[in-house]
């Protein structure tokens, strides 16, 4: 006779069989179609570019070399790679600024947004996910009508007599913060509305009544507060920015490159695939860095409010 | 009646949220408007008409590559939220065991990932597949929407199971219902919401996917938002105005249902 115990633990073991067998489905899926592949990448940046395209499978270090360093064509030594180098300077700042960007405009829509009457914030709120569900191609592309020459900034310009020949925006850095600015704002206003809603005005009311001015409860107060919102949605606008490959590409042309555009080149005319995967593996680990920063303050943050 | 001290007011914060929402939307409005001119220019208004709707409606390429988008989307967001609302049964109302943040970390992967990194990935992995089995179709796009479709699916069906008390589920078991039974008369009647919400937010993820598919797209196989890609090399005349029109007014009409499903969640 099986004791009570066994009875239960032989109920446990079932238990745990049968939620491997309903979550196999989704993990087999996502291991074929996502996992399994990132691995195949580390595999190919080892390897030997094809004549045309893919891969010999001979081994190799150079795509992994070709990331920071060239060779010289006529001594044959190693320098920098000056050109790799300065894209991914160029989509690390102009990540880093993107989120600075949409910080100051996000922050102030919040929490204006947060402090509505409960009724109002609803409508608010759906005024800021609408943008954020619409096609980012399309987005875009809106933007790109804006700031054209022959666009809405320019033809009111004109009009105004400020000036006479249209500003050249489009395909400029110029261009790339606007776009990626204007894209990304909705993924930093939402948690941080998520954020602003949970304050107790209770304490911004005691900064008043300890002599604090409005900017100083924004800054002692306010800001504290909504920390946890302030860092998720600079990750949540850093990352995809990092690797972005739409906006460049529309709004870029070919000098204004990024590291997405980088990457595509080297599976396109560059024709060199394990340099490409050496490059897409690098931008996953600064992404990694970047989300490994995150987990350990949101813990920080967990373990100073729990 | 004398002003308050608002203790919520910050100097200028209004202010810089209505240039937000005024910007936010003057882009879109200004496609929209332009989808509606006479004229073949996205800059000079010469007066209303429908012609750019009736011109894209009639263009092969762009209903071709509509049907596929929508073909592909149905297919990836039924499969992905049958299997994430599976994996989300197998990962809620349970005490830890083994392997459960190993499901959570595979399951929310291709969030973690830079979309153009898992693109490039699965351009190499197809291309040997396509190599090794000669097959070419859609079914390269519908396996790597319905991966990347699955966190998204998950995400609403696993905060409902949270709310639900197991309670209803013992007492069908007590009263001899088998556990298919308990899930189809009990369960899913209470899920289906989170369920319905899982849908389509996975549909609308992967209508929108621009990166993936086109490294992962065959020669002819474009989807919308890869045929629109394609044209803003070219001279773009309000054509694509019109279809943008109509791709925003889809993605409105489904997100304004998501938004009023997952509201009443919260008031439940």
């Amino acid at each position: 006779m099986a004791s009570a115990e066994e009875v239960a633990e032989e109920a446990e073991r079932r238990d745990i069989r049968d939620r491997w067998l309903l979550s196999a489905p989704a993990l087999i899926i996502i291991f074929l179609a996502a996992t399994g592949p990132l691995l195949i990448v580390v595999i190919y940046s080892f390897l030997t570019p094809g004549p045309y395209g893919d891969v010999v499978w001979k081994f190799s270090t150079d795509g992994w070399l070709s990331v920071v360093m060239q060779r010289d064509i006529f001594d044959d030594t190693l320098v920098f790679a000056d050109a790799h180098l300065s894209i991914f300077w160029r989509s690390a700042k102009l990540s880093f600024m993107t989120t600075i960007f949409t910080l100051l405009f996000g922050f102030p829509t919040a929490y204006f947004i947060a402090t509505r009457p409960t009724r109002q914030r609803n409508v608010w709120l759906f005024l800021i996910t609408i943008p954020f569900w619409t096609n980012l191609l399309i987005r875009t592309f809106a933007i790109q009508e804006v700031i054209r020459n022959e666009g809405i900034v320019n033809t009111v310009l004109i009009k105004l007599g400020i000036i006479s020949q249209p500003i050249q925006m489009m395909f400029t850095d110029f261009a790339l913060m606007v776009g990626m600015t204007y894209v990304y704002l909705p993924l930093m206003v939402l948690p941080l509305y998520a954020s602003l809603e949970k304050i107790d005005f209770r304490l911004v009311e005691a900064g008043y009544d300890l002599y604090a001015n409005r900017f100083q409860v924004l800054r002692r107060v306010i800001v504290p507060l909504v920390k946890p919102g302030i860092i998720a949605g600079s990750i949540l606008v850093f990352i995809p920015a990092l690797g972005a490959y739409v906006t460049p590409r529309v709004l870029g042309g070919t000098k204004n490159m990024m590291l997405g555009n980088l990457i595509e080149l080297q599976f396109g005319q560059g024709r060199n695939w394990p340099l490409g995967s050496a490059l897409s593996l690098s931008l996953m680990a600064i992404v990694m860095v970047a989300l490994l920063f995150y987990v350990r303050s949101a813990g920080r943050q967990g373990g100073a409010h729990g | 009646m004398a002003s308050r001290f608002d203790i919520r007011r910050q100097t200028g914060f209004t202010t810089i949220a209505m240039i937000c929402f005024f910007a936010l939307y003057l882009p879109i409005v200004t496609v929209v408007v332009y989808a509606f001119n006479a004229g073949s220019s996205i800059a000079i208004w010469e007066g209303v008409s429908l012609r750019w709707f009736y011109q894209a409606w009639n263009n092969d390429q762009v209903v071709d590559a509509s049907m596929r988008s929508l073909q592909i989307a149905s297919v990836a967001a039924t499969i992905a939220t049958i299997v994430a609302t599976m994996a989300a049964l197998a990962t809620t109302r349970t005490k830890p065991y083994p392997g459960l943040g190993l499901k959570y970390a595979f399951i929310n992967q291709p969030l973690m990932v830079p979309e153009i990194v898992t693109a490039v990935a699965l351009l190499i992995f197809f291309s040997r597949i396509k190599i090794w089995t000669g097959y070419s179709g859609l079914g390269y796009l519908m396996a790597a929407h319905t991966a990347f479709c699955i966190p998204f699916a998950y995400l609403p069906i696993r905060a409902r199971l949270e709310n639900m008390d197991l309670s209803l589920e013992i007492a069908a078991a007590d009263l001899y219902a088998t556990p298919w039974k308990a899930f189809r008369r009990v369960t899913f009647p209470l899920l289906w919401p989170g369920i319905l919400a899982g849908l389509m937010l996975a549909f609308v993820i992967s209508l929108d996917d621009v990166v993936i598919t086109e490294f992962v797209k065959s020669g002819g196989q474009d989807t919308l938002p890869t045929y629109m890609l394609g044209q803003f090399r070219r001279v773009i005349t309000p054509e694509i105005n019109a279809i943008s029109t109509v791709f925003l007014l889809i993605s409105i009409l489904i997100v304004t249902v998501f938004f009023f499903i997952s509201r009443k969640k919260d008031q439940e």
